[in-house]
């Protein structure tokens, strides 16, 4: 059996959820809503999180070009994705939704532009 | 006299756009939009984290995207915009003095003038924090635009004093990019910032957050070596013998926005001393008749969402005013911020009104268990519930007409909190 806490993001109220783990059973306390409940055992079970950042840019009209990945990926996948980002280079011209990097790592979510940049 | 427009909008930010497209869509068409900067989005350019739209388009965008999503209805409409153009005075009788590097200066003859230029981050020298004055200090904003949109590298080992948003959102950043985050020093005993900033930016990378802290001294002469940390006692006095020093290179400042009024007060627009904004009708009229003011120059608001809903409706209003500058008005009411709560806005209301009016306010400090009440006189309009209101977290709340019905007899509109 283990516990976790966390600070529910539900609304402003910030309830301090407390839940317990003990084999497939998982209960929570501290909620005072059913939306904390349901946030407390997706960040046990499998905590998700959309990343986002910037990609180098060759030739643009800006030297980079914000960026993220189109669903939530793992949340303990977040500093391996940023190296991949960090390690790629696009050329101008980007239009935003092109999709920069495919399936990232395999976690199948794409790196998508945010931003429209012009070449130069 | 060089142009003429019917709308002339300061400001391309999401204000900006907002009230052009409504402005547009309500059938007056003679619009620019003057913009400093070389792109429309304002702020929301270096903004690239997630969270954006949520209220407006019912999903989880990023800054930039959201910017898109208006500027793509200001260029289906083609309305005029000037970027690259700083504005350098508005008079009382609505000519626009601009300045760009095509047309050298010169004036717009407006018919309205909508006030969309946003706030500026309180800067360091109105902090008041002892020591050197070596490299490496910035505020949040302008890290946040040269890691964002200049793609720079800003520094390694890092402090934030304040715990605004933006300062919460880079702290995130600049962990992803694989700088050393060591604390987030915050004199208030509670956040400014956004419940869930606190978790997804702070918690999620053991981020530690320094309640009743502030920063005592800053080392380092060429670059910041290190600050000095003090805890702070209920009066916001640094308590001797709590010192600590943290070491780094690099200091962020986010502790607090803005609004930048500076044309209003040259056109002879009246601030409110609380929101550092204009004083408003609802509908977002100044005390300059056709001059109207929307979004974080009005009072700094904690998402987008709510700019452009208030710019919309502004925006509306401004093209109201072209069609019909007569219109009869009723009586003036003046709404009144008390017990708990620190401002609302609009601050007058004209009792000849025909759309709901939408009072948005703040609370002076984090209450749990009250009551939100609007009165009128002995009458209470609405009462309402609240198991917590933050300051850090806008209130909203809906005034109908037929609430203000027997108002004959009355002057003011008070908007309180209940224990």
């Amino acid at each position: 059996m283990e516990t976790h806490k966390f600070i529910c993001i539900g609304c402003p109220m910030g309830c301090d959820l407390t839940v317990t783990v003990d084999g497939d059973n998982i209960s929570v306390t501290g909620n005072t809503c059913k939306r904390g409940e349901d946030y407390a055992k997706k960040e046990v079970t499998r905590p998700m999180r959309v990343l986002t950042s910037s990609v180098k840019v060759d030739g643009g009209e800006y030297p980079v070009v914000s960026v993220r990945t189109n669903c939530d990926i793992d949340k303990d996948k977040l500093f391996e994705c940023m190296k991949v980002i960090k390690d790629t280079t696009v050329k101008a011209p980007i239009k935003i939704g092109d999709v920069l990097i495919k399936n990232i790592l395999n976690t199948s979510a794409d790196i998508i532009a945010t931003k429209d940049v012009d070449k130069a | 006299m060089d142009k003429e427009f019917d709308i002339v909008i300061i400001g391309g930010g999401p204000a900006g756009l907002a009230a052009a497209v409504s402005a547009y869509d309500e059938g007056e068409k003679n619009i620019v939009i003057i913009e400093r900067s070389e792109q429309l989005g304002g702020i929301l350019n270096q903004c690239i984290h997630n969270g954006f739209g949520l209220h407006t388009f019912k999903e989880e965008l990023t800054g930039p995207e959201y910017a898109a999503r208006f500027e793509d209805e200001v260029k289906k409409r083609n309305i005029e915009c000037l970027l690259n153009t700083m504005v350098l005075d508005i008079s009382s009788d609505k000519i626009v003095t601009a300045i760009n590097k095509d047309d050298g200066m010169f004036s717009i003859k407006a018919k309205t003038v909508v006030l969309c230029m946003g706030c500026r981050e309180r800067p360091r020298g109105a902090l008041n924090i002892p020591g050197a004055r070596p490299a490496g200090v910035y505020s949040a904003g302008t890290a946040q635009k040269l890691i964002n949109i200049s793609g720079m590298k800003i520094g390694k080992e890092i402090v934030i004093l304040g715990s605004g948003d933006i300062g919460l959102i880079m702290a995130r950043r600049l962990t992803l990019e694989g700088a050393k985050v060591k604390a987030v020093v915050e004199l208030m005993p509670y956040s400014g910032g956004l419940k869930r900033n606190i978790v997804q930016c702070l918690d999620d990378y053991s981020i530690p957050l320094l309640l009743s802290h502030t920063i005592t001294k800053i080392n380092g002469k060429h670059r910041i070596k290190s600050v000095i940390v003090s805890e702070v006692d209920e009066n916001r006095r640094p308590i001797k013998g709590t010192e600590t020093e943290y070491k780094c290179d690099t200091l962020l400042l986010s502790v607090g926005l803005l609004p930048e009024n500076e044309l209003s007060k040259k056109a002879g627009v009246n601030i409110n001393n609380v929101t550092g904004g204009p004083v408003v009708t609802q509908d977002f009229e100044t005390n300059i008749e056709g001059v109207f003011a929307c979004g974080n120059v009005l009072h700094v608001h904690d998402l987008v969402d709510f700019v452009s809903e208030e710019a919309s409706d502004a925006g509306k209003n401004a093209a109201l005013y072209v069609k019909n500058s007569d219109k009869k008005k009723g009586k003036t009411v003046i709404v009144k911020a008390e017990n708990g709560v620190r401002y609302v806005v609009p601050n007058t209301i004209d009792t000849n009104f025909e759309e709901d009016i939408k009072l948005r306010f703040r609370v002076d400090n984090i209450y749990k268990n009250v009551y939100i009440k609007v009165t009128m006189g002995d009458k209470e309009l609405i009462k309402r519930k609240k198991m917590i209101v933050a300051p850090g977290e806008m209130e909203t709340l809906v005034l109908k007409k037929e609430m203000l019905s027997d108002s004959d007899n009355i002057d003011n509109i008070i908007v309180s909190l209940e224990r």
